[in-house]
């Protein structure tokens, strides 16, 4: 019983990692690409650490396969978010069947947002009496 | 063969299709996405290893692989970004 669990967790992994694959090459441009790794690649990770978990049963094991895990679920956004903001910054342009670009005009030449700007200009020097 | 290392080659299969982002992408960004996705299956990998030989010490390995591949993605990351500013 538990080992089919195991097997049912271990090829549910796969066909994630499988989707994330295929996607990397099928999609058109870098933001759909990252959209298929950063998702499907996390939870094909992370059914293949659950079956650890699940298969050994022991606490010790359990409790590394499931701090990888955390540790998967609460990085892969972040390194998602640079790198897609790094892209965006650099001029990667999404394909021609984008219609919505909503930072668009947000950003200025030197990487700073435009909104965010405003809030950090200097004060006027305070003349000296 | 059994079912576990049957599934070791399966997962070994997907990475061609990352390399093959690494060879072509057309931005460095895109090479970036491959190589995480590299990283990804090899975390993956090490962690179905721990269950084909018994040993969970390969856990150890996959959770070094998972922080390596972090730094490793925001390092490039940070690099794409800055790199614009010095004119190319």
């Amino acid at each position: 019983m538990l080992e089919l669990v195991v097997y049912a967790l271990v090829c549910g992994g796969i066909f994630f990692l499988f989707v994330a694959a295929i996607g990397v090459v099928r999609m058109p441009d870098l933001y759909n690409r990252m959209h298929a790794t950063s998702k499907a690649g996390t939870l094909g990770v992370g059914l293949i650490l659950v079956a650890v978990a699940v298969f050994y049963q022991e606490l010790s094991v359990a409790a590394r396969a499931l701090s990888a895990l955390a540790f998967i679920v609460l990085t892969a956004p972040v390194a998602a978010h640079a790198l897609g903001r790094a892209a965006y910054l650099s001029g990667v342009k999404p394909c021609d069947t984008t219609y919505v670009d909503e930072l668009a005009g947000h950003y200025r030449a030197n990487h700073r947002l435009e909104s965010a700007q405003t809030g950090l200009e200097e004060p006027p020097a305070k003349p000296l009496d | 063969m059994s079912f576990l290392s049957g599934a070791l080659v399966a997962l070994m299969l997907t990475i061609p299709f990352a390399v093959y982002r690494l060879v072509k992408g057309p931005s460095l960004a895109d090479r970036v996405v491959g190589l995480d996705l590299i990283t990804s299956v090899s975390v993956a990998l090490a962690a179905l290893y721990a269950l084909v030989s018994g040993e969970s010490a390969f856990l150890d390995v996959a959770i070094a692989l998972a922080l390596f591949a972090f730094l490793a993605t925001l390092g490039l990351a940070r690099y794409i970004e800055h790199r614009g500013e010095k004119g190319e």
